[in-house]
């Protein structure tokens, strides 16, 4: 991540009714007027909050027919990263042994 | 031996790992190549690997089980795909029944082993990549199961912890 996009996505996530979108968002597909009808603001407004959610790359819109959908595949990629992470680990560890396995071959390292 | 890269792709599902070791390319080859060799690193002290199988030839696999602290036996394999000693290694990875027979429709993960002579040093990078996030999960809970999850580096889950 660069600073601009750590930039992004912590300015999306300073504002209250846009954490609440996430968490919307999170947990299903809705459309940008099904949000808003949640929210004591105008549809325009609401729209609003959704745009700087996708410009930090927290939410992405889709069309289907008529409706903008409003969509976040942010739980699929951190629990994509957390497993990753597991792998490495698991890596780090063999190769750890084979370093130690290859110094014990002694006097035919280089 | 210095882990000099880690390249993590979420979206893409694959991971690169690169390591340089204080050796020669042949020695490196020989940890994957030498049966007795490759059970030494594969598994965890507290899991250690036996290799029952290893044909080391293009289609041919190294079958092994890893036995836990209680006894209990985990039994995998890795088919070789293929081969270019010293350089290039390229494998798919399986799990296998308790009775060490193939579990049909189990998800695989394939590997790429590159070593090459950096002069001074031998460097391998592995490159590992998963069909699905549904397999990689699977594969790496049932490694996990292993023993072989060790300390996780738990990262800050910022979004899990809102939702």
């Amino acid at each position: 991540m660069t600073d601009e996009q750590v930039d992004l996505l912590f300015h999306a996530l300073a504002d209250a009714t846009r954490r609440d979108i996430v968490k919307r968002a999170i947990a299903g597909e809705h459309s940008v007027s099904e949000l808003a009808a949640g929210y004591a603001m105008s549809f325009a407004a609401v729209q609003k909050h959704v745009s700087v959610l996708e410009r930090a790359g927290l939410v992405t819109k889709t069309r289907r027919g008529r409706e903008r959908l409003v969509t976040t595949d942010i739980a699929t990629i951190n629990q994509a990263a957390q497993l990753l992470d597991q792998f490495e680990e698991l890596w780090r560890q063999r190769v750890n042994r084979m370093g130690e396995l290859l110094a014990l071959e002694t006097g035919e390292s280089r | 031996m210095t882990i000099t890269a880690i390249h993590k792709d979420p979206e893409k599902l694959t991971m690169s790992f690169t390591a340089e070791f204080d050796s020669t390319p042949e020695r490196v080859w020989q940890l994957w190549a030498d049966p007795r060799l490759f059970e030494k690193w594969w598994g965890p002290p507290e899991y250690p690997a036996t290799v029952v199988e290893h044909e080391f030839t293009p289609g041919g696999k190294v079958r092994y089980y890893m036995t836990g602290p209680e006894g209990e036996k985990y039994h995998g394999f890795s088919e070789f795909i293929a081969i270019d000693p010293p350089k290039a290694l390229e494998l798919g990875d399986g799990f296998l029944d308790d009775d060490g027979n193939e579990v049909e429709g189990m998800p695989t993960m394939t590997s790429r082993v590159d070593i090459s002579d950096i002069g001074d040093a031998t460097r391998m990078v592995i490159t590992t990549m998963f069909p699905s996030l549904e397999a990689m999960e699977q594969l790496i809970e049932m490694g996990a199961e292993e023993g072989m999850k060790g300390s996780l580096s738990q990262v800050p889950d910022l979004l899990a912890a809102m939702a």
